[in-house]
């Protein structure tokens, strides 16, 4: 499922984004063009939130087109390789993409704001199981039951929870009797509230939403163990968008908790704003990568 | 089980046929129930085949990518809260792979992924042996397993011509319960509506029939302690076999009534007619020696040389024997006498008679005689029954009361004279009018009893007919004189 992507001269634009920071990015970006033909900026959603509130969607894009002054189009997708694949084809300026993509991306994107959720720009991986599964304390008790995967390019719901199998030094392809993915953390949850799945591996930002929008769902379920903490899904501009879109998007998210309604958004995202973030952040979900071999 | 045939007809008939409305209504009800309940198992077996169809199709490219969670949103879309279920809800969706294993179901926490049929239970036990084995090539299966609460419908799952596996839907037969207990309060409901309007009907009818039939057994069970009564016209006023009966009963009845009534004159008449002919046969002895007697008396009395004490007991002997002639001579009535026509100077003679016993009482005195100057009965007899006849009845009149005489003609006869007295004292007892015309009877101080003896015998050597009953508050005496040869008619006297 999770195909390895390479890119040509991967090494020079990770040395370039690693050694001149995001300004020289910028200045590369320059030189590419700019924005779909009628100026309308899109931006890709993944199920990195809860992507499915179609209500707070609305109002967040209108907020933003008014900001920005430009129409603004919201590009929904339900699994992060079908926004990676627009991204990549630019059909995408933006996108708010989980860690484990945006390194996928490394050398297509560019990090633009990290949201901060609890005050920080990190998040983690919940293990849960149904909240009437006893005996279930850590990953080691799930082995040979069913297992519920997010997505094969979520960090906390696949990449965070394989890895912590092979700390067991165990294979994660065997270790479970059998895994599926349900292409979504919100869907992890069902599937394991359901019983369908023994245990899954679920974004802690959006298990803890849930939490609030869907009590009884969450209700359901139980965390067994938390992973130690993750760069926050990021939002990210394609390196072909102008410098000048790039540091209005930015500045326009940066700003977005100095409003009175962009706080009200934040407040309904449970999110307490954004921050420029680094690309740091995510050195433990490069580890990670590394360790699979995909880094 | 007997006494429920030795009930009474007003029962027996009401419950009888409200068992038989109750019965039809039942068996009715229980055919039109077990076909709803197949009609039902029917609408949900087409049901359940359409959504099948459509999941199994929709299902197959899961099946082909493996893609669980799609599988199980898809087996997930059917299945409805508890609330909103009808009979054709489906209950669980299951979707078993070609090992022959759970792929998914819509409730996995009962029907689990990856479970073996045998650890779902025996109902899955047999499903699945029925799809590996399959009698026939039916598709769908339908397969309702005995002592089980669900039905299940199965069918294959295919792409293109690879088989993927089986899907199968299961019902819960208690969702069919509530809607079916629903159907059968509604033919409840019906059949108590049907029960109550017919019912009443049933009971009204019943004992319109019965209430006739139970009076006419009661009257014929105590017929042979007094007389039937008739039963009354308005009882059953129908032309059927039951109304035919009635009026049969009632002939009977009258029959019966006239029965008795000629059986008790007979009676009386020959009671008279045996005391007639002994007093008339004691006279006749007595009288032979008494005349002997009397001339004996009578010569003694003729002898100078009495003395006088003797000659006073001689009298005292001539008087006694005289009663004793009087009293016989009354007994032995004679009317082989001289017949002299009646004519109206007897009546007024009669009238004229009597009048100091009418004074004496200060009894009003209605007199009505129509007749022509003269009648072919005989006077002196016609006399001595009217004198009889009024006297009695001054004397039975009360002080200062009315006694009243109708003489004529009776009205539908040329050939019949009737006398009717009335007064208006004291009613006749029963055991009066029993014994009314029997000598030495009177019931009056002072009375000797033979007034309506003499009377009685004089009537019927005339071939005549007497007879006294109660008015409303009379006491009548009819006396019904033949005028010739033909007797009287006296049946309606």
């Amino acid at each position: 499922m999770n195909s390895q992507i390479t890119l040509p001269n991967s090494n020079r634009r990770r040395w370039l984004i690693h050694s001149s920071g995001l300004t020289a990015a910028a200045l590369i970006g320059l030189t590419r063009k700019s924005l779909a033909a009628d100026g309308k900026i899109r931006i890709g959603m993944t199920p990195a939130f809860l992507h499915d509130q179609h209500g707070l969607l609305g109002e967040w894009r209108d907020f933003m087109a008014t900001s920005l002054r430009r129409p603004v189009e919201f590009v929904q997708r339900d699994s992060y390789r079908e926004t990676m694949d627009l991204l990549r084809l630019e059909k995408l300026e933006f996108a708010w993409v989980c860690d484990y993509p945006y390194l996928h991306l490394k050398d297509t994107v560019r990090l633009m704001a990290v949201p901060l959720y609890q005050g920080k720009p990190h998040y983690r991986s919940y293990l849960i199981v149904h909240k009437d599964t006893a005996n279930v304390t850590s990953m080691a008790n799930l082995e040979g039951s069913v297992f519920a995967y997010a997505d094969p390019y979520s960090n906390t719901g696949y990449l965070a929870p394989r890895y912590e199998i092979r700390q067991l030094g165990r294979d994660p392809a065997s270790f479970f009797r059998k895994t599926f993915f349900t292409w979504s953390h919100r869907k992890v949850v069902e599937a394991v509230a359901s019983g369908l799945a023994r245990g899954g591996a679920v974004d802690s930002y959006i298990w803890e939403t849930l939490a609030h929008v869907e009590p009884s769902l969450v209700k359901r379920t139980r965390v067994v163990s938390r992973s130690p903490e993750y760069g926050f899904p990021p939002f990210v501009s394609h390196r072909s968008v102008s410098r000048a879109d790039f540091q209005q998007m930015q500045s326009h998210l940066l700003g977005t908790s100095g409003s009175d309604k962009g706080r009200s958004l934040l407040a309904r995202l449970y999110l307490d704003g954004f921050t420029t973030g680094s690309p740091s952040l995510y050195d433990g979900v490069a580890q990670m990568m590394r360790a699979f071999g995909e880094a | 089980m007997r006494w429920l045939f030795n009930l009474s007809f007003r029962h027996k008939i009401p419950l009888w046929t409200s068992f038989l409305i109750s019965f039809s209504i039942l068996v009715v009800g229980a055919a039109l129930m077990a076909k709803a309940y197949e009609d039902m198992k029917r609408a949900v077996v087409i049901s359940a085949d359409n959504l099948g169809h459509t999941l199994a199709n929709t299902v197959a490219p899961t099946l082909l990518h493996d893609d669980v969670w799609r599988a199980f949103e898809i087996v997930r879309s059917p299945i409805r809260a508890e609330s909103a279920r009808t009979p054709v809800q489906v209950d669980a969706v299951v979707v078993f792979g070609r090992d022959h294993r759970v792929f998914v179901s819509s409730h996995p926490e009962a029907l689990p992924m990856l479970s073996e049929p045998a650890s779902l239970g025996p109902d899955w036990l047999l499903l699945a042996s029925r799809l590996a084995n399959p009698i026939g090539n039916t598709s769908p299966l339908v397969l309702e397993p005995e002592n089980s609460s669900y039905l299940y419908l199965a069918l294959p799952i295919t792409d293109k011509d690879a088989h993927l596996g089986h899907l199968v839907l299961r019902y819960a037969k208690s969702v069919f319960h509530p809607w079916f207990i629903d159907t059968i309060w509604q033919g409840l409901g019906l059949g108590l509506l049907v029960l109550t309007v017919l019912i009443p009907i049933n009971w009204y009818w019943g004992s319109r029939m019965a209430t006739p039939l139970v009076d006419l057994a009661q009257r014929m069970g105590m017929m042979m302690e007094r007389p039937p009564e008739p039963l009354p016209p308005d009882l059953y006023p129908y032309q059927d076999e039951l109304g035919q009966l009635f009026q049969a009963y009632d002939r009977m009845v009258l029959a019966l009534r006239d029965k008795a009534a000629l059986e008790t004159e007979v009676v009386r008449s020959e009671r008279l007619a045996a005391i007639g002919q002994l007093t008339a046969g004691i006279a006749h002895e007595i009288n032979n020696p008494l005349a002997g007697l009397i001339t004996a008396v009578d010569t003694l009395k003729l002898r100078r040389d009495l003395d006088p004490k003797a000659l006073r007991h001689l009298d005292l002997i001539d008087r006694g024997l005289m009663q004793i002639r009087d009293t016989v001579a009354a007994l032995l009535v004679q009317t082989r006498v001289q017949a002299r026509p009646l004519s109206q100077h007897d009546l007024d003679d009669v009238h004229t008679l009597i009048q100091p016993q009418v004074a004496k009482r200060r009894v009003r005195l209605d007199w009505s005689a129509a007749m022509p100057p003269e009648l072919p009965a005989p006077a002196s007899l016609v006399r001595q029954i009217l004198i009889n006849l009024l006297l009695n009845a001054v004397q039975a009149a009360a002080e200062g009361g009315t006694v009243s005489l109708w003489l004529g003609r009776k009205e539908d006869s040329e050939t019949c004279l009737s006398i009717i007295v009335r007064n208006d004292g004291s009613q006749l007892g029963e055991d009066q009018l029993a014994h009314l015309f029997e000598p030495f009877a009177s019931s009056r101080p002072g009375g000797h009893g033979l007034g309506l003896w003499v009377t009685y015998q004089i009537v019927t050597q005339l071939d005549g007919r007497i007879s006294a009953r109660n008015l409303d508050d009379q006491v009548e005496f009819v006396v019904n004189l033949p005028l010739g040869d033909a007797p009287c008619n006296t049946a309606s006297a």
